[in-house]
């Protein structure tokens, strides 16, 4: 490929816009992917397990008010959302709301391994399912939010998102293959991490790849980014508990 | 390739300090503690490994050994040796006829590119040999940065 | 010291012909400490599942000796002949002591 030629790869994929905007399961190593698939073989569903246990605790339960955690199905895919108070909530949020409030608990704190088994087993109800979260009406002042944040170069290495996620995806950076950078598979399994962990915790590993402000988790500046990610994938297919390299 | 030699110089000090000596003097010992003075066949036994590991975290590696598994002849342990690991005897498998097959499978993790070696022994004594090269590739936006 | 019970995922065949090889497939909960002892870091003692036994019926099927290079949540396959519906008894031991255990059933026809 000419230099000239290589020049102009951005504006291409700017010209292709959204529309470029694949699963990040299409991105993923044949055998990572695999096994993505294969509760017997993915490390977690290990948390799968713990979650459901958790959602049969507690006083009162989760279970309790909301039956079976079958009936979580499409749930996940509809965050982050807009609650009646106008907060803006992601999975998380949600479940450390409903421990608060419903169950009289104090919340288990973001990152805390009941928190993110409680949030795999909720997303896996929806796994599959086309994500469809709400961009209009209260949700669209902190779309745009995430939508600036996403097109807004940052950092040291001065680099927007959208740089890596829209006009180099599919190719390679360092041993990574570039995905969508959707937050789809979230909560996920990584194996860098050796654990379960949540969309912001590697929304933080972003920041710092480009040399920028790390925000904590559930931050405003994240949950926006991750509605305006959520918004980015729309229709596409719920994947979490993912698994990733 | 200075990104690589980066992440290799932060790994060093954790092998280093993990172990007396060096791995390839352990890899060493190791290998022939199990063989004691046998010559392995490099045959009967197959290891598969992704020539390129995605993590060094995490690499799926399976094991399967030719053998009737009968009472009279069967395989009694596979090995897993990682040349350049901190530990090089990374796992031993103890097999009876009841296996029905010399079939194993698990995931390892290995320090930085190097051979892995898979040892299997038989109920009669003889002790089979594969290995295998297997690159690392280091990921990007880590949380190490 | 008691068996405490641990997070494991066994997968088994819904049911086994007797004397049909069945793959067995196990991942369990563990983060496989590592021994960390250099100059800068805090040191972490070394923790890890050290020893798996497998008893079928009472009869010890499968061992395998894991040293801190099998990856955090070890995964493991192995094979066994269904002979009777019995438990596979699953018990890790850890360094310090402490014994895991889990249980599943495999049903033969």
């Amino acid at each position: 490929m000419t230099r000239g030629w290589r020049k102009l790869l951005p504006l291409l994929a700017l010209l292709l816009g959204a529309a470029d905007v694949r699963p990040t399961q299409d991105y993923l190593s044949p055998e990572i992917r695999a096994a993505q698939e294969d509760p017997s073989r993915h490390p977690g569903w290990l948390w799968v397990e713990e979650g459901e246990a958790l959602w049969g605790r507690g006083e009162p339960s989760c279970a309790a008010c909301h039956g079976n955690i079958a009936g979580m199905a499409g749930v996940a895919a509809r965050y982050p959302l807009v609650a009646t108070d106008g907060a803006l909530l992601d999975l998380e949020g949600r479940i450390e709301r409903c421990r608060t409030q419903h169950q009289g608990e104090s919340a288990f704190g973001r990152e805390s391994e009941p928190l993110l088994a409680l949030a795999a087993a909720i997303a896996l109800q929806s796994r599959g399912m086309p994500v469809a979260v709400a961009t209009d009406g209260p949700a669209a002042a902190f779309l745009e939010e995430g939508r600036h944040f996403y097109e807004t170069r940052q950092g040291q290495l001065n680099l927007s998102c959208g740089q890596c996620h829209d006009n180099n995806a599919g190719r390679r950076l360092r041993g990574d293959v570039i995905s969508n950078g959707l937050g789809t598979g979230y909560p996920a399994y990584r194996l860098e991490w050796n654990t379960m962990g949540s969309l912001h915790r590697r929304l933080r590993a972003c920041s710092l790849g480009v040399r920028a402000e790390q925000f904590p988790l559930g931050s405003r500046e994240y949950l926006t980014l991750e509605l305006f990610l959520a918004s980015r994938a729309n229709g596409l297919p719920v994947e979490a508990p993912g698994l990733r390299r | 390739m200075t990104t690589l030699s980066r992440r290799a110089v932060l790994a060093v000090p954790l092998a280093a300090a993990a172990v007396p000596g060096s791995a390839a003097e352990d890899f060493a010992a190791a290998t022939s503690a199990i063989l004691a003075g046998r010559i392995p066949a490099e045959e009967g036994i197959t290891l598969e490994i992704p020539p390129l590991s995605e993590n060094g975290n995490s690499v799926d590696l399976s094991v399967r050994v030719n053998s009737p598994m009968t009472a009279e002849n069967h395989i009694t342990a596979i090995h897993i040796l990682a040349e350049k690991n901190p530990i090089p005897l990374v796992a031993t498998f103890s097999l009876t006829p009841r296996a029905g097959r010399a079939e194993v499978a698990t995931r390892i993790r290995l320090a930085t590119s190097q051979t892995i070696v898979a040892i299997a022994e038989t109920s009669q004594g003889a002790v089979h040999r594969a290995a295998r090269e297997v690159i690392v590739v280091l990921g990007a936006c880590v949380e190490t940065g | 010291m008691q068996p405490v019970p641990i997070t494991a995922r066994i997968t088994l065949p819904p049911s086994a012909q007797r004397g049909e090889v069945v793959t067995v497939r196990v991942l369990v909960r563990h983060p496989m400490e590592r021994a960390v002892d250099a100059p800068g870091l805090t040191p972490v003692p070394r923790k890890i599942l050290h020893t798996l036994r497998v008893t079928y019926s009472g009869e010890e099927v499968f061992r395998m000796a894991l040293s801190p290079g099998i990856a955090a949540n070890p995964y493991l396959e192995f094979t066994t002949i269904a002979t009777d519906t019995g438990d596979l008894v699953f018990t890790w031991e850890e360094d310090g002591g402490t014994i895991y255990r889990r249980e599943a059933r495999l049903v033969v026809t």
